[in-house]
């Protein structure tokens, strides 16, 4: 058995992680309850623009745009979102898992990478990181979104890309965090599922200039109104995750405490009938 | 006369920027500035940047608008903005800044692209100064 001075350095170097623990999670909260509101109010502008995009579509018919059909190229730039710091249990692993356990073969992929974890994991496995915007996750602006759909973009116009996805997780609520691969480019429009109204509708819609112009600007929107999206989501995930984590370390930490409390008395007993016993027994033999 | 109100939606990324009643709203689109009253027909319009007026009896509101397309549905107009701000939100200081480097960078002229780019910003500054001017007097 261990003895008492062992059991309680051991006690008290769990307790002070439990401390750092417990104050980690209370940080994660309150940024998980700020980027939660973020989240929530940028929602509203994508689902507008992706209605937006579809119904152009639908009525529009069979535009033949390099951005419906996809380019030629077999490459496909992947946006990983990821975060800086560790700590967050799997939520960097099960995104960079979307990848490594993934259908497309490692050669095809260019990475584009926000979060220095995912990055880090991605480079050492050999894929191909192209670019690196990991001070975007510390606080996403629209402006940064801007930035990277913009490069993705350039890829895609030079033909270096044929496909675009973003990896990254989806937060729909504080315990739940699903991580996705999402295509981005070449557009799929949704399932058509009350034609009649929205057919209805189509054949009234004008636009200024010509739908294929529109169109035109629209997409690049979109793809920029996606990333920011994804990025927004990723932080409220990684700061639920990581909220999650810290929780489970501060109860294993607590369980720890308890046990080794109850084993700390226990030798401290022990100690104390030996002490008994010795003095009982030298008592005894002077008598 | 009461006029006939319509709903207007002005969304940004970050947030809702406007969500209300209007009589007329006025917007600068590619194609020229329009004007919407109630029972438009159904237009989708690039924006380009511009002062937009949300205008609802003696109440006038009006906002720089830079970037986005409008939707007009009839009884409904949304508005996708990219960045759009009300006149006390404008940083006039960073608005003169801008203003001054785009005019430097049209001035050196590399590039087409980028010429473009600066011509936008320099439009979009301008538009910030004269609302924040008007405003603040």
């Amino acid at each position: 058995m261990a003895s008492m001075r062992d059991i309680k350095r051991r006690k008290g170097s769990i307790q002070s992680t439990g401390q750092i623990t417990k104050a980690m999670k209370l940080v994660s909260t309150v940024k998980l309850q700020k980027a939660k509101t973020n989240a929530e109010e940028s929602k509203p502008y994508f689902e507008h623009l992706y209605d937006a995009i579809n119904t152009m579509l639908k009525k529009s018919g069979n535009i033949s745009h390099p951005m419906l059909s996809g380019g030629t190229s077999k490459k496909k730039a992947i946006i990983v979102v990821t975060s800086n710091r560790g700590l967050a249990g799997g939520y960097n692993a099960n995104v960079v898992k979307l990848l490594t356990k993934g259908d497309i073969p490692k050669e095809d992929i260019i990475v584009y990478a926000v979060g220095r974890k995912g990055k880090d994991t991605l480079a050492r496995l050999g894929y191909d990181i192209r670019a690196d915007y990991s001070e975007v996750m510390n606080a996403p602006l629209y402006s940064d979104a801007a930035e990277i759909g913009r490069a993705v973009l350039d890829a895609f116009s030079n033909d270096e890309v044929g496909e675009i996805y973003i990896a990254y997780t989806i937060f729909k609520n504080t315990v739940v965090h699903i991580p996705t691969l999402t295509k981005l480019l070449p557009f799929t429009p949704a399932e058509e599922k009350d034609g009649e109204t929205s057919a209805e509708q189509l054949t009234l819609m004008n636009y200024e200039p010509a739908a294929e112009e529109v169109l035109e600007q629209i997409i690049p929107k979109y793809i920029n109104g996606q990333i920011f999206g994804a990025l927004v989501e990723a932080f409220a995930s990684e700061n639920g995750a990581r909220m999650q984590a810290m929780d489970n370390a501060t109860n294993n930490a607590e369980d720890m405490i308890a046990d080794l409390s109850l084993k700390y008395n226990r030798a401290r007993q022990s100690s104390i009938t030996q002490e008994l016993t010795e003095i009982v027994a030298g008592a005894s033999a002077i008598n | 006369m009461a006029e006939k109100l319509f709903n207007v939606q002005v969304i940004c990324p970050e947030r809702q920027f406007f969500n209300g009643d209007a009589e007329m709203l006025e917007l600068k689109t590619t194609e020229g500035e329009i004007g919407v009253l109630a029972g438009h027909i159904p237009l989708t319009a690039v924006i380009s940047p511009g002062v937009m007026r949300i205008i609802n009896g003696d109440e006038v509101k009006e906002a720089a608008l830079h970037d986005g397309f409008v939707e007009i549905l009839g009884d409904k107009v949304v508005i996708l903005a990219e960045s759009c701000e009300w006149p006390d939100e404008i940083d006039v200081h960073r608005a003169e800044e801008a203003k001054i480097r785009a005019e430097r960078r049209l001035k050196s002229g590399d590039g087409e692209i980028d010429e473009m780019r600066a011509e936008l910003a320099l439009r979009k500054s301008l538009i910030r100064i004269d609302l924040a001017q008007k405003y603040s007097k």
